[in-house]
């Protein structure tokens, strides 16, 4: 049931269309652009890992050699070196890393060789890629689907082996979800760091092979209780899509993956960011990962009373650009949070109204619901008890991941109690509420009505007057979370290049053409009758 | 006069705890817990929760008595007193013993990309009802925002002719904050600058007397509002004018 609340149904229409005329001028832009992480990103798609001798990564030592060639596109250079020299595309981009072989651009005698090789070779990245998906489909269906919402954890010690032993202690206290947190600035690495770590700042690397130690680990517990564990990353800096791509061949299955997030709060050029987040994007497609969307951000900044809208009109922003990257609506989890400040009288009423105007908003889509940080005490008892209401929220209205807030957020990254506790804090909140909404309704023209048709309302006149002056023109004048850029400024921008007329990158396509869909399906834990809890 | 921590009788000296001990459950578990807490010094323990929280862990939650006791009178620091005045008095201050605006920068430094701290005490909206320091008429105040590199900082605050720059910390693991707050001071001091500015941090593992040992003038640690670091400033870059 979607229509708990009464919405004037003319400004979803209009809010919708308005995100929808952004995106569309958004996408030209990202059509006539690439960036070197694009680039590398296609390498790595056809299967090159690995480093030079001072650990630089061998897609940058080709991407860099290559940089003129870039704005034409990496892979007909690349493929025509493969053909010219016999080799794979590991030994190829060795072969250039050792300063044996030279890229050049393509005579037009071989361009069609190239081009036809290329095209296969696309295929064959994406096929790999589609056997991780269909592995994911076949363990969902092997070990069990956990109930909705999902309940979403994080770890965060720098070490991936000791992220792998509290991820599995958090799956058994009842996790579904566990994300390893980045180290500090990883974000604005313009390479991807190689290997196995066990050193990090507020956090892990993000690597390939951490990655494919923190999925085994949870596939191992994962059999152990019944339930698919789920692991998420962040496809967000300034290597945006090259991380999607060790997600999609690691098998994660969530990623941090927002439009506008590096943008806003890491400073990265945002004419990169758009460019990046749609190879991105349509990586995850592809792989069956659910993407993640970081409006809560906004939040910590800005008022959540106040500019709670803005979490809105970005939700339609971010579901415009998901669409178009070929997202079906079950892998986007659009962002939103639990931030008006606990001392504001019925400060629970309002985030009621805001989240179950999101719920309605974006029906199918398995929102990602933020728990409460801006404001959370030092008085930990006190800091639970807001974070129950927070599981209040979230499962009277029907949200699908719960990243639970922690009794310690003010203090220091989770102890190991602290995620058991929270988690049971959680469990109790979803069981004992879990068919309340069904129950109740809500008061004609109340309080909650009001104030979701006021926050509609708010966001429909901010898409328009953001679709007036441009996307760009927008977060120039700060309209998301009070922060301002300029869209020649910030990180990344020397690596976004114009497109020549013959740009040629066949991926694209490939990852387009033949979709697997839908969600994998398995078996509920104890044989519940439903796979959702509570919501209207 | 010697005080303990009070449970419902003066003196009780009781004290809740709650950790976890890389354990598995098992019958003995409860009186691991007891005598742990017997070691530290503590009497008529009682377990109150025991439980398995992973094949691994067990979690307790228990209370104990202390005979222990502290005298406050005796303890002794390095604590930064200032007068709190409210915004009025701040910006009639400035304006009548600075007689122009009080130039401040902000930053969360090198890789630190937490921008809560400095938002909370510089933003226009502030924090906890207080306006942060863009909001003072009589301030011209610039945050910078997150992972901004010392030198960077220090171009900035010489180009403004600041008169105080502001550094918080709020990524603490492996004490990767220290070194950034030194990286910063040893910068100052090798470019000859370090007297310029009142040179202030905050984080949540901040202190005055930790601030001081670093070489800043003064620190603010957590639940700090927009006020206290507001009226610190006025008084002590009016002061330094005066001394001027």
């Amino acid at each position: 049931m979607n229509d708990a609340l009464r919405l004037n149904g003319d400004l979803v229409d209009r809010a919708r269309a308005a995100a929808s005329a952004i995106a569309d001028d958004i996408q030209q832009h990202i059509e006539e652009h690439t960036t070197d992480t694009t680039e590398r990103a296609t390498l790595r798609l056809l299967g090159i890992a690995g480093v030079n001798e001072i650990d630089v990564p061998l897609v940058n030592v080709v991407a860099e050699h290559a940089r003129d060639l870039l704005p034409g596109g990496i892979m007909r250079p690349f493929v025509d070196l493969m053909i010219k020299t016999g080799t794979s595309a590991q030994e190829a981009a060795a072969g250039v890393a050792a300063g044996d072989l030279v890229l050049t651009e393509v005579p037009a005698d071989r361009r069609a060789a190239a081009e036809a090789r290329a095209v296969e070779l696309a295929e064959e990245g994406v096929a790999r890629i589609d056997a991780v998906r269909a592995r994911r489909n076949e363990l969902v269906a092997q070990t069990g689907e956990p109930l909705k919402p999902y309940v979403y954890v994080i770890v965060a010690t720098g070490n991936i082996y000791e992220d792998a032993a509290q991820a599995q202690a958090a799956a058994r206290a009842g996790a579904d979800v566990i994300a390893v947190i980045r180290t500090t600035a990883q974000s604005l690495l313009d390479y991807v760091p190689f290997g196995e770590t066990t050193e990090g700042f507020g956090g892990t690397y993000a690597t390939q092979e951490n990655f494919r130690l923190m999925r085994a680990a949870l596939d191992e517990v994962g059999e152990e209780l019944g339930r698919y564990i789920r692991l998420c990353n962040y496809a967000s800096g300034l290597c945006m899509p090259e991380i999607a791509t060790m997600g999609a061949l690691e098998r994660l299955d969530m990623m941090l993956n927002d439009s506008m997030y590096g943008i806003i709060f890491r400073n990265i050029n945002m004419q990169r960011t758009f460019v990046d987040q749609y190879l991105s994007r349509l990586i995850n497609a592809r792989a069956g990962i659910i993407i993640n969307t970081g409006e809560d951000n906004y939040l910590t900044t800005a008022d959540a009373f106040e500019k709670g809208y803005t979490v809105v009109s970005s939700d339609f922003i971010n579901e415009a650009f998901a669409l178009r990257a070929n997202l079906e609506p079950w892998q986007i989890g659009l962002g939103h949070a639990f931030e008006i400040n606990p001392q504001t009288p019925d400060q629970v009423v309002y985030q009621i109204a805001d989240a179950q105007l999101v719920r309605q908003l974006f029906p199918g889509y398995p929102l990602k619901y933020m728990p409460p940080t801006k404001y959370m005490p030092g008085d930990i008892f006190q800091g639970h008890i807001i974070d129950g209401m927070f599981n209040f929220t979230g499962i009277f209205t029907g949200q699908e991941i719960m990243l639970l807030g922690m009794l310690t957020e003010a203090l220091h990254t989770p102890l190991l109690q602290d995620r058991y506790l929270s988690i049971k804090n959680a469990k109790y909140v979803f069981k004992s509420c879990r068919d309340l909404a069904g129950e109740v309704t809500y008061k004609p023209g109340g309080m909650i009505e009001q104030r979701a048709n006021d926050q509609l309302l708010k966001a429909t006149e901010q898409l328009e007057h953001v679709r007036d002056i441009s996307l760009f023109k927008a977060l120039e004048d700060g309209e998301f979370a009070d922060v301002k850029r300029d869209p020649q400024g910030g990180r990344g921008f020397e690596g976004v290049f114009k497109i020549t007329p013959d740009y040629f990158n066949p991926f694209f396509a490939a990852l387009r053409e033949g979709r697997m869909c839908g969600a994998p399906e398995g078996p509920a834990p104890g044989g519940a009758a439903s796979a959702t809890e509570g919501g209207h | 006069m010697l005080i303990r921590p009070y449970g419902d009788t003066r003196d009780d000296g009781i004290i809740q705890f709650s950790f976890t001990l890389p354990m598995p459950y098992s019958i003995k578990a409860a009186d691991v817990g007891k005598q742990f807490l017997e070691k530290l010094g503590f009497h008529t323990v009682g377990i109150a929760e025991c439980k398995a929280i992973d094949p691994e862990y067990t979690l307790f939650v228990a209370y104990g008595r202390t005979d222990t006791g502290i005298d406050p009178d005796e303890v002794k620091g390095d604590y930064l007193e200032v007068e709190e005045m409210d915004y009025y008095a701040i910006n009639g201050l400035i304006k009548e013993k600075l007689g122009r605006k009080l130039s401040v920068v902000g930053a969360a430094i090198e890789s630190d990309a937490h921008t809560v701290g400095i938002d909370a005490i510089m933003n226009m909206k502030g924090f906890a009802g207080n306006y942060g320091l863009e909001r003072y008429p009589e301030m011209d105040a610039l945050n910078m925002g997150s992972q901004i590199p010392c030198a960077q900082l220090l171009r900035t605050a010489l180009e403004r002719e600041a008169d105080a720059i502001l550094v918080s910390q709020i990524v603490t693991q492996k004490n990767i904050h220290v070194q950034h707050l030194t990286q910063l001071i040893e910068l100052l001091e090798a470019e000859g600058v370090r007297e310029r500015f009142v040179l202030v941090v905050g984080g949540p593992r901040i202190n005055n007397a930790f601030a001081k040992e670093l070489g800043y003038d003064a620190g603010f640690g957590p639940r700090t509002t927009p006020l206290e670091v507001a009226s610190f400033l006025a008084q002590e870059v009016v002061r330094r004018h005066e001394q001027a």
